[in-house]
């Protein structure tokens, strides 16, 4: 009896925590056994070299260097240096600040390099968003490039060729993309929970699917831009556009704030919600989940539902927001960017929208880089596919730095989505 | 006591167990397939206008030309579309049975697809439609396909998800065209091509086996990074110097003595590049190979169950990477076929998206060469037959874009209609942590 009595407390004594260690103790434990951030970090570095050899290659100053490496090594290095620092110098100076705008007499405005790089972050939030909340419910979302089409072409309808009331015409031109979005989507989820079809592959397919469309409209007349051969539509109205926040200069939009509150919403959804629950829930254990009494089928179409909304989103962005008009080219390569956002924010509100911001940035440097220095833009492409290749293997990062194994914690990517018979 | 049986007389036999399909599944499936026969009777029987349609079996520039077949169109879609209606009652009224059923599904296919082909080639007395040119585009499209499938199912009947099909053939389009340039030799281009897809396999190995990581993830990671280098070496390299690094060899067509005298069928299959041949030696050997050979009751064994595998003495791991490279190995002879088996110089994204659709075809195909095989040539005729139409002036023009969107389609439906909830093998995915 006295035994019954105490156990439980001897129990919680057990499970207080020891004396908390201090900040310095805590730092230096996070960097030995290799908290996320410190991962993130490491991982980006690895990237950043990858990168760096890359620019060294693609370098003919340095590559004109090793042809007579062995009788004057130290040409090489310098030259590589120059190369490798010019390209990560532009790089920054396109994304966050840029040295010369202070002394330019605001010919180049200080917060320009900012401005882009939030521009970019927009639709990468949203777009991660998408791949992330379907992730959660186990649903790996290929489609947001198809989706993000859908959205483009419905917005973009509305937007010119209906003349509302400022506002509300934009509301109009929103909800159109979203539902756009969320159709493309939803077909997906529902093909899934009615035929079993793999999303992956349904997905891929209404990628193509939403390009041919979109091809087809771009040369109709009433989709065409009247007086145009080009495969360009009509101009959004003015009254359907997302007004600029940094003043008309800069081509910062309102994409931005329906991308954070996007996330707050997705946050709400996955961690203070019925539905979220039952989603995760789904995400994480299907036979468990529909033991529980939870209708997986319904959540496959209501989370895929959910998804394209938010891929329409991004089709809003773009085409309410930063080109005002359809080209073949709205995708701008959003569609597929938005997964690696997703897996480097590990489907979480909080880090797509830290994931976006930097994948943003190095959209915006990129641009910059590709015109100061003539690297190729796609050592942007591979040094974010670096980044999160370490990221979902923390153990190769921890072989590299020798760093002490985690005691719990780390990169959780790698269990999000499931194979083929999940 | 009860004697055992001596160790030869254990006989495996192989049932097949006939499910009865269920009766409201029938009733949809002998619905639709009535539906279809209608549309085939209404549109392109009823619907069309008065002549033949003339085909041409023989390419243009072949010294034996067949003559034209010429098929009274109307005829033809009215017959075929009553078939196609009566193969729907039948199924309907008795039922049958899932094994017959592909092949009813695949003459309903067939008829439909001749009918509408009538239909498109009536009307116009000086018009041909060209069998033979859609017959060769249909393999020259479904080459790359079937690699690239055949390097899935080596892969994932190992257990190890491929997704990265599409990276590996863009690896091996880019390196066979570089390599085939500075060795000015189309043979060391090819086995640049295949080491190329060879290092993809074995990174996706090296991350999935010992790492452990989600490989749909994994898989889109690669096809992302190959997709990055591939570009950034069309721009660093190839872009600037041409003739040095973009001019391949490309492989000369092989006629094989006899077989290639065949009409219609030699000039067909038996007069293209080496890489053609290679995938008729592949078909069959990955087909008996997994099915017939030790190491393929071990690839499988550990693909379904590798604990039970590793109870009996296989390694797991050690099978799961000699997979995944060799599947490497063979898609990077798909990328090949991409750069120096056809077109000849590399350019940005060559590939396009044919992995993704190779991926579809070993899914469709439920992981067995035989059905991806089957899956791959089905989408390189929708392919080719895209390509025939917007060439040709059909009685009613339908839009290229439409007519481009015709193989997904046909994957779409595919995937959702006829497969249905597909069974992989079992441990496809699922990294095997000893212990």
């Amino acid at each position: 009896m006295t035994y019954q009595g105490t156990a439980p407390a001897s129990a919680a004594e057990e499970m207080l925590p020891e004396a908390k260690p201090g900040p310095a103790r805590r730092l230096v434990d996070a960097i030995r056994y290799g908290n996320s951030v410190v991962l993130t970090l490491l991982a980006m570095l690895c990237a950043l070299l990858v990168g760096a050899i890359m620019i060294v290659i693609a370098d003919p100053p340095t590559r004109s260097a090793m042809g007579y490496f062995f009788s004057s090594p130290w040409d090489t290095f310098t030259r590589g240096w120059h190369a490798i620092s010019a390209g990560y110098v532009a790089l920054f100076e396109g994304s966050v600040f840029n040295p010369d705008s202070l002394y330019s007499n605001g010919h180049t405005p200080i917060f320009g390099p900012i401005s882009n790089t939030l521009l970019n972050a927009a639709p990468l939030i949203l777009g991660g968003l998408a791949v992330g909340v379907a992730f959660r419910a186990g649903l790996f979302n290929i489609g947001v490039q198809g989706q993000l089409i859908m959205g483009a072409i419905c917005a973009g309808y509305v937007g010119f060729a209906f003349r509302l009331p400022p506002l509300l015409h934009l509301l109009a031109a929103l909800l159109a993309g979203v539902i756009g979005g969320a159709v493309w989507g939803g077909i997906a989820g529902w093909l899934k929970a009615r035929t079993g079809a793999h999303e992956v592959i349904s997905t891929i397919m209404m990628n193509y699917l939403a390009l041919g469309l979109l091809n087809y409209l771009l040369g109709i007349s009433g989709f065409q831009a009247p007086g145009s051969n080009q495969a360009i539509s009509r101009s959004v109205h003015g009254t359907a556009r997302l007004p600029h926040l940094l003043g008309p200069n800069l081509s910062l939009h309102l994409g931005i704030v329906i991308a954070l509150l996007a996330a707050l919403g997705c946050w709400w959804l996955l961690t203070r919600s019925t539905l979220g629950f039952s989603l995760r829930a789904v995400g994480a254990n299907p036979s468990a989940a529909r033991t529980a009494g939870m209708k997986i089928e319904r959540s496959y179409v209501v989370v895929m539902l959910i998804s394209g909304g938010l891929a329409g989103l991004v089709g809003c962005s773009q085409i309410l927001g930063t080109n005002h008009a359809l080209t073949g080219d709205i995708d701008a390569g959003f569609g597929f960017d938005a997964i690696t956002v997703a897996l480097l924010g590990q489907a979480s509100p909080r880090g797509t929208i830290f994931a976006g911001l930097l994948f943003g940035a190095f959209r915006a440097g990129g641009v910059v880089m590709v015109a100061n220095t003539g690297i190729p833009a796609d050592v942007v492409l591979v040094i974010e596919a670096v980044i999160v290749l370490f990221l979902a293997a923390p153990a190769l990062i921890r072989a590299i730095f020798r760093l002490r194994e985690s005691r719990g914690g780390g990169v959780g990517v790698g269990q999000l989505a499931k194979g083929w018979n999940a | 006591m009860t004697q055992r049986p001596p160790e030869d007389e254990l006989v495996v036999t192989h049932e097949v167990v006939e499910i009865a399909v269920s009766t409201r599944r029938r009733t949809i499936a002998g619905i639709a397939i009535i539906v279809t026969g209608l549309i085939c009777l209404l549109a392109w029987g009823l619907g069309s206008k008065a002549g033949d349609a003339a085909f041409a079996l023989s390419d243009i520039a072949d010294k034996h030309q067949i003559p034209f077949v010429r098929i009274p169109g109307k005829a033809a879609g009215v017959v075929l579309g009553l078939l196609i209606v009566l193969l729907g009652c039948w199924h309907l009224a008795r039922g049958f049975s899932a094994r017959s059923m592909r092949w009813v599904l695949s003459a309903v296919l067939l008829c439909f697809v001749i009918a509408f082909l009538c239909w498109a080639g009536t009307g116009d007395p000086t018009l041909q439609l060209s069998i033979f040119g859609l017959l060769q585009g249909t393999i020259f499209l479904a080459v790359p396909l079937i690699l690239g499938a055949l390097a899935g199912i080596l892969c994932e009947r190992s257990g190890v998800i491929n997704v990265a099909i599409e990276g590996q053939l863009l690896a091996g389009a880019f390196a066979g065209a570089l390599a085939a340039t500075v060795a000015h030799n189309a043979g060391v281009g090819i086995l640049a091509a295949m080491l190329a897809g060879a290092v993809i396999g074995a990174l996706l190995g090296v991350f999935a086996i010992r790492y452990a990581v989600n490989q749909v993830v994994l898989g889109v990671v690669l096809n992302l990074l190959v997709l990055g280098l591939t570009n950034f070496g069309y721009d660093a390299l190839m872009q600037k110097n041409t003739e040095g690094f973009n001019n391949p060899t490309v492989l000369a067509p092989i006629k094989v003595p006899l077989l290639g005298d065949i009409p219609l069928v030699g000039p067909l299959l038996f007069d293209a590049n080496i890489i053609v041949y290679c995938v008729y030696v592949l078909i069959v050997v990955v087909d008996v190979a997994l099915f017939r050979t030790r190491w393929g009751l071990r690839t499988r064994a550990v693909g379904e169950h590798p604990k039970a595998a590793d109870t009996v003495g296989i390694k797991v791991s050690r099978t799961r990477y000699l997979n995944v490279i060799l599947g490497g190995l063979v898609a990077g002879l798909g990328g090949a076929y991409l750069t120096i088996g056809a077109v000849g110089s590399f350019s940005g994204n060559i590939s396009s998206g044919k992995g993704f659709i190779a991926l579809a075809a070993v899914i469709f195909g439920r992981w067995s060469p035989r059905g991806a095989v089957g899956a791959a040539l089905l989408f390189g005729f929708a392919d080719a037959l895209q390509t025939l139409l917007s060439a040709s002036h059909t009685p009613v023009t339908v839009p290229s874009a439409f007519l481009s969107m015709l193989p997904y389609l046909a994957t779409l439906f595919a995937v959702a209609g006829l497969v249905g909830r597909v069974q992989a093998p079992a441990a496809d995915g699922e990294p095997y942590l000893k212990g």
